[in-house]
């Protein structure tokens, strides 16, 4: 589950990580008024604005309606009110939200951290995810902070660190004072380093994030070391134990599709292609995605219903799946193991009929216990639904279905 | 004897007296596997099953001679009970559970580094000798008794696999369900070890998925020890970047973790890479024609 920036900023707080100050908005007023308390705690007349959607790219993407950047600094109250309005309530287009873009409910009203002083200011780069493969937390940063970091790792692979944190004892002193060492930092930007590195770890841990990136991770001409941006990604198994942080899920960012899936407990993904699917089991459901594409098809979505494919869950999918007009067939594929596929059968013509006018060709696979019995209930059932027990026979009726 | 666990393992089930846990343990006694006790805190003393509850897996141990536990337990408390099964000394260990966290898993893959415990799953199927032992919440009927050994990371996908290969003529020795989730106890790789050393085993069907760098890891072992044939698949060629496809681990991150570049280095490893899910069982047995 993905935060907003200013979720995660508050959050960040908490755990003592020094961050850029702002003030989430969505109205042009409120934003006007939190650049005058912002631009008066700081005695400075620059402001920055930044639209809060889950996406990257926000300064160089535009809001469509407007051709304004999603990242803008206000030199007066004028200028952040005209920001305001051609950003709020638009839909932002970045390269990553894709051509749809993503609509601005909120902006961040933020002090700019870029004022003068005795020093030179420096963006770097730090983020905390999990290693796989060692089973353990990494710490990546690098000297290249403010772009992005997958073109730096292609580039000059050399600019980006690691270091390991070992699970027993957790992230060491000397580890924190080796990545300021590795960012070329001295003095007091090296002792606030060290805090904001393990200050960040602990929020890490303690908010059971799934990835934690700071960029840019900036020195100040003070040297402060403070968080400009943050993407929170965090663990959506562990949210049982944060119910304050599962509250702050923004279901308008997801796919409403999704959304209506998940209160029926279906694991539903949408995708772009004709061919829809419901599939019992995950692994199973994305081999049945890969065989309609196979079969000349392109998936329309993952659908896993899990260990109970009765007439509900098949009744929520079917409806969920003909909510987009691009589906011209359902291919429904399930591994009847504890499950009796006779059961199956009856649910799925139960869940036919409550719907009534189905009109796309359903086809029904049912493999595993009493599969012989279920083909029978289908083929008898009177329904304009096609049935198949091997995986192969499956394909042919897609490919047939989509020819 | 197969591999892992067969007719001699004594089994013992964690979070015995659950839905869950009651359900599956009743199944796997039907299936004939020697469940010896199972434990739930503060039920200690009683019995289910026909089988005595212990509460603690220690005292299980003691008095079952149990070898091997299969788990049960809710997400929230699963990382501690993997752990106390290890502090037992239990030698294998199957963990059923969907939905733990991530930073659990890190404490508990510490925790069992220098141990002689194995770990199974989590969030997988278990593990089933065909008509000795089904440690899992597998159809025990669809593993027909054979010589060909199943490395997966999905449940519904196994099953598929072995259905297949039984319709091909052949059957299973032992299938090995590794699971879903990012941090699992036993890889690809050590599971198709396993495999590989059996001497019941003439076969191997290797399922993977997008997500990590398991499979690849698996395939240059294969390439510089197989000694039998081995069919891969792997789960997500459709899949899109960025996004979760139900399991946990199951997310394209880069360039390296999709089901494009693994089938590659699967297949430039000497694996029979096929594309469709409906090709494993034929495919297999071609495969063993060859030899």
């Amino acid at each position: 589950m993905n935060l907003h920036e200013y979720q995660a900023k508050d959050l960040l707080k908490k755990y003592n990580v020094p961050v850029q100050e702002g003030i989430a908005v969505d109205n042009v007023k409120a934003a006007e008024d939190a650049y005058t308390q912002i631009t008066t705690q700081t005695n400075n007349k620059f402001a920055v604005i930044k639209a809060q959607i889950h996406a990257g790219g926000r300064g160089k993407g535009k809001v469509v309606e407007t051709g304004i950047n999603g990242v803008k600094v206000a030199k007066s109250i004028e200028e952040m009110g005209t920001y305001a309005n051609g950003i709020l309530g638009g839909t932002l287009v970045t390269i990553q939200t894709g051509p749809a873009g993503k609509k601005v409910n909120k902006v961040l009203i933020a002090q700019d951290v870029y004022y003068p002083g005795p020093n030179e200011t420096k963006e770097f780069y730090l983020s905390i995810l999990l290693d796989r493969a060692k089973g353990q937390n990494v710490i990546m940063y690098s000297t290249e902070g403010g772009m992005d970091i997958e073109e730096v790792a292609h580039n000059t692979p050399e600019k980006i660190f690691k270091e390991w944190v070992f699970p027993g004892g957790g992230l060491q002193g000397f580890q924190a004072r080796k990545i300021a060492f590795n960012l070329g930092l001295s003095g007091e930007a090296l002792k606030n380093c060290v805090k904001f590195v393990t200050n960040l770890y602990n929020a890490y841990v303690g908010l059971d994030c799934a990835m934690l990136e700071i960029n840019p991770f900036f020195k100040t001409s003070d040297d402060k070391m403070i968080a400009v941006d943050c993407k929170m990604g965090l663990d959506e198994n562990a949210l049982m134990r944060h119910p304050d942080l599962a509250a702050l899920r923004d279901v308008t960012e997801e796919d409403p599709t999704e959304v209506e899936a998940g209160q029926y407990n279906l694991n539903f993904v949408k995708l772009d292609g004709n061919v829809g699917c419901m599939v019992n089991g995950a692994g199973l459901a994305m081999a049945t995605m890969d065989m309609i594409k196979l079969s000349g098809g392109e998936p329309a979505n993952f659908l896993d219903v899990g260990g109970t494919a009765n007439a509900q869950t098949v009744e929520a999918g079917f409806r969920i799946i003909m909510k987009d007009p691009n589906v011209k067939t359902i291919l429904i594929n399930i591994f009847g193991g504890i499950v009796r596929c006779d059961r199956v059968a009856a649910g799925v013509i139960e869940a036919y009929n409550k719907i009534g006018n189905i009109e796309i060709p359903i086809i029904v696979r049912l493999q595993g216990t009493n599969a012989i019995e279920a083909k029978k209930l289908i083929d008898e059932s009177g329904l304009k639904v096609q049935s198949a027990v091997l995986l192969s026979e499956a394909a042919d009726l897609v490919k047939q279905a989509v020819a | 004897m197969a591999v892992l666990v067969n007719k001699n393992s004594k089994i013992l089930v964690q979070g015995f007296t659950g839905t869950e846990g009651t359900f599956h343990a009743s199944q796997m006694i039907e299936y004939g596997t020697n469940v010896v006790g199972g434990v739930t805190p503060n039920k200690g003393g009683t019995l289910h099953l026909e089988r005595p509850v212990f509460n603690t897996v220690a005292d299980a141990v003691k008095n079952t001679g149990a070898d091997v536990s299969i788990i049960f337990v809710p997400p929230a408390f699963a990382a501690d009970a993997i752990m106390e099964a290890a502090d037992a000394g239990i030698a294998l260990v199957v963990c059923i559970t969907e939905g733990i966290p991530v930073q659990d898993m890190v404490k508990v893959k510490n925790y069992l580094e220098g141990k002689t415990t194995r770990l199974i799953g989590p969030n997988c199927p278990g593990v089933i000798t065909a008509e000795e032992a089904k440690v899992g919440i597998m159809p025990g009927f669809i593993f027909k008794k054979g010589r060909i050994g199943i490395v997966s990371k999905s449940g519904t996908l196994t099953y598929e696999a072995a259905d297949q290969a039984v319709k091909a003529g052949l059957g299973i020795s032992t299938a090995i369900g590794i699971g879903g989730d990012p941090i699992i106890g036993t890889p690809t790789v050590e599971a198709v070890k396993l495999l590989m050393e059996d001497p019941e085993t003439d076969g191997i069907i290797m399922i993977g998925e997008i997500g990590g760098s398991m499979e690849a890891d698996a395939a240059r072992w294969i390439k510089d020890n197989k000694t039998k044939p081995v069919v891969g698949f792997i789960a997500g060629q459709t899949a899109p970047p960025g996004r979760r496809m139900g399991h946990a681990g199951a997310i394209v991150g880069g360039a390296d973790d999709t089901a494009a570049a693994k089938m590659k280095i699967m297949a430039e490893c000497g694996i029979a890479v096929v594309a469709s899910p409906a090709d494993i069982g034929k495919t297999m047995a071609a495969e063993l024609a060859k030899k």
